[in-house]
């Protein structure tokens, strides 16, 4: 079977003989010839660039015949002729201890923590049969980190994995978190270990996206939705945004990529919401305004590029790294927000409720907005306008917690005065969606005819930089998409050194954008979870019979009884905003 | 070649007074490049400053366009680093196996008494730093004190108060 073909060699695997590419891992080898071996600080999202390869937590050691001891599977290469064991006694014993070794030193808290059932070094210990932690002493407790309003940073849970280093430094650029110290005294965390919120931190959420304990994760405001639920002073409303229902349904056992918007909306409001909303009502709302200032900015020769803000870790990232550059993105607020102004007034005032007894809570596939709603100049009279932020995570508990058998729920609609939305609001979830949907509004507005086929495909896709010159009558309109902070960082780099051709340009912070975002079921490294709640928002765009913003019937009618027209004084006042430059560490 | 980026605001307060910010300025700018010159440039500012707070670097962070948090990475690691500033003679005592079994111990808590101070602190005159060291390789002199880089061999407790009192004197 031995082959002279120079890009491949030839291997056995516990007595298999496979011919394998020669520049991959034996892990990667492995996976392909079906074997498995466990991992745990690996991780590979390979569409989406990132990789981590620190090889710290020693668990996927197997033997290589001629070696005298065990090696790392996820980071050595294949050799020909090499002779793999992956599961004779030495390695999985080896395994078992270095688990055994790192439960030594975890708190023995299973039972309370936020990531019960869901934490990959607990599905290890049980995976690789660790019945008793054989080694006691010394545990390093350090401080919970609860300063920010959207993650918790519990370093004594941290594994030293590094997996979120490589996701803030690499992918992401921020350089917020890092390892300091040796030894036992060892962490990872900002720069001389300040706070979180005293750092630059986006909130993205990818680290928490990724940490396989519960050393990184949201702050939990279950509790908060539970008690306004249940205070009879209080007019309790929802919206979901547009990425929760392509993924709600995997917390359920569901495949990746079902629908559930019905079944969420029948949820909710089970829960006893007053009455259940989309967010991508607002997202059409966002596209009204943004597309009149995109039209705006070209005709009368404004700044250009113009670049979208419904992503709060966006907007966030630009004003710490690029604070020069605070003229370039869109002055709309995100469309959450603008959901809560707008109920909080137009809503509050057709249904003749006091707006002060009005809670309006957002469920978001996003952490960054937990933080984003408290940012002062977003609040009114120092009232939120969201007042609670849930991530999809935490709506699927508080189902659970509800005993609502979510699987087998009838469908239900939004309800109406805020709950109509169009398919252009629907793709919002997804890197490529907002500048998609901006499009279909712009064409039609710009050139006066009728966009006949509304989907732009040139903009799709996963690629972390794409672009697309768009004839839009006559003119092209150049427009440029990234996701990924590492992405929009070199887009940015350009717009600064003067060099950008683009009209538009969408940025979303997590790769794949918000179906990635950071406060979505988590994916344990899988990125076809990803990829699959992409065409489900595809397809729930073609499910609807309205597909532009600017034909909402209930946005026309929103213009026509309160806020006159986009760009208007009123508008102004309620749905922009403005930035500012922040300190970077 | 990357080079330095200096845009950046310079701290000025009374410890670290500005005219060290612009000393350690004149060295980056001397390099041929930044480039992996991370460790060089940290070892230089501690030269000026004698110490490394969170102001000197998160400057070299700055200069060098690299996150604040890589910075103070290597900075924790490298236990030649110190973020604390440091007296003007630094009192080592050797905590390795061999001093330890001869009475380092002992040798500190006198040290310690009499400049009124514990191990990793600094005299308030900030005259003095005692440190807890690992081994020097000099054990057959164990226990040993290396105040600055003069080392003093098989040191008995009464032993401390003319090996301190001459330092004292010296500056007199």
């Amino acid at each position: 079977m031995s082959t002279n073909n120079k890009d491949t060699v030839h291997i056995t695997i516990n007595g298999q003989e496979f011919d394998v590419p020669k520049d991959i891992t034996i892990l990667e080898a492995s996976n392909r010839a079906g074997i498995k071996i466990p991992t745990l600080c690996h991780l590979d999202l390979h569409d989406l660039k990132a990789v981590n390869k620190a090889a710290s937590c020693r668990v996927c050691m197997v033997e290589a015949h001629g070696r005298d001891v065990l090696v790392p599977s996820c980071v050595t290469t294949v050799w020909e002729g090499m002779e793999v064991t992956t599961n004779s006694l030495q390695a999985i014993t080896a395994r078992r201890i270095a688990v055994e070794l790192l439960l030594s030193n975890h708190p023995n808290e299973c039972f309370t923590c936020s990531k019960n059932l869901d934490c990959e070094l607990q599905s290890l210990a049980h995976e690789l049969g660790v019945r008793e932690i054989k080694w006691s002493g010394e545990k390093q407790n350090f401080p919970k980190d609860i300063s920010s309003d959207a993650l918790v940073r519990d370093a004594s849970k941290c594994i030293m994995c590094r997996r979120c280093e490589t996701m803030c430094n690499e992918v992401q650029t921020c350089g917020i978190l890092s390892a300091m110290g040796r030894g036992f005294d060892a962490i990872v965390g900002p720069a001389f270990n300040i706070p979180m919120v005293e750092s630059s931190c986006t909130y993205c959420g990818q680290c928490v996206a990724v940490c396989p304990t519960a050393a990184l994760t949201e702050v939990n405001h279950t509790y908060k939705v539970w008690e306004a639920l249940n205070d009879p002073d209080k007019h309790v409303i929802v919206q979901t945004a547009p990425a929760i229902r392509v993924a709600l349904g995997e917390l359920f056992g569901m495949e990746p990529g079902t629908i559930v918007t019905g079944k969420l909306v029948t949820a909710l409001k089970r829960m006893g919401f007053n009455s259940v909303f989309d967010t991508d009502f607002a997202a059409d709302l966002t596209i009204m305004e943004e597309a009149s200032e995109l039209i705006n900015r070209i005709e009368n020769n404004g700044t250009l590029p113009m670049l979208t803000s419904c992503c709060p870790a966006w907007v966030k990232f630009i004003e710490h790294q690029f604070p020069e550059l605070l003229d370039v993105p869109s002055t709309c607020k995100s469309p959450h927000i603008m959901f809560g102004i707008i109920a909080k007034t137009y809503y509050a005032k057709k249904l003749g409720i006091d707006p002060n007894k009005i809670v309006v809570v957002s469920v978001m596939p996003c952490i960054a907005k937990k933080a984003e709603s408290a940012r002062p100049e977003l609040t009114k009279d120092h009232k939120n306008n969201v007042d609670i932020v849930v991530t999809t995570r935490e709506l699927g508990a508080m189902i659970k917690e509800a005993g609502i058998d979510f699987s087998n729920l009838p469908d239900s609609d939004f309800d109406h005065v805020l709950g109509e939305s169009t398919g252009a609001s629907v793709i919002f979830g997804t890197t490529g969606g907002v500048i998609e949907a901006a499009l279909r509004t712009a064409y039609e507005w710009m050139t006066g005819e009728e966009l006949k086929d509304v989907e732009f495909k040139q903009l799709r896709g996963l690629d972390g930089i794409r672009e697309a010159s768009v004839a839009v009558g006559d003119m092209n309109l150049n427009i440029g998409i990234a996701h990924g902070l590492g992405n929009a960082r070199k887009i940015l780099e350009d717009i600064r050194d003067g060099k950008s051709k683009y009209h538009a340009i969408e940025i979303m912070a997590c790769p794949g954008g918000c179906i990635g975002g950071g406060g979505q079921p988590y994916h344990h490294g899988n990125d076809e979870i990803v990829k699959k709640r992409q065409e489900a928002i595809y397809k729930e765009d073609r499910s609807k019979t309205l597909r532009k913003s600017h034909e909402n019937p209930e946005i026309i009618k929103l213009y026509e009884e309160f806020l006159g027209k986009p760009l208007s004084k009123k508008s102004h006042e309620l749905l922009h905003t403005h930035y500012e430059k922040r300190e970077r560490i | 070649m990357p080079k330095a980026n200096f845009q950046v605001e310079i701290p000025n307060t009374e410890n670290l007074p500005k005219e060290k910010f612009n000393e350690l300025k004149q060295y980056i700018d001397g390099l041929k490049s930044t480039e992996g010159a991370l460790i060089q440039i940290l070892h230089q500012a501690q030269e000026i400053f004698g110490y490394l707070p969170k102001e000197v670097q998160l400057f070299v962070a700055r200069a060098l366009g690299m996150p604040g948090s890589e910075v103070c990475g290597v900075v924790s690691f490298y236990s030649y680093f110190t973020t604390e500033p440091v007296g003007k003679h630094v009192i080592s005592v050797c905590m390795g196996t061999a001093c330890f079994v001869r009475g380092a111990d002992k040798i500190v808590d006198r040290i310690a008494k009499k400049i009124g101070i514990g191990p990793e602190e600094t005299t308030k005159d900030g005259f003095f730093t005692l440190k807890n060291i690992r081994c020097i390789g000099a054990c057959g002199l164990a226990p040993v004190v290396m105040v600055d880089d003069k080392v003093y061999g098989r040191v008995k407790e009464e032993d401390i108060d003319d090996i301190l009192d001459s330092y004292r004197k010296e500056e007199a």
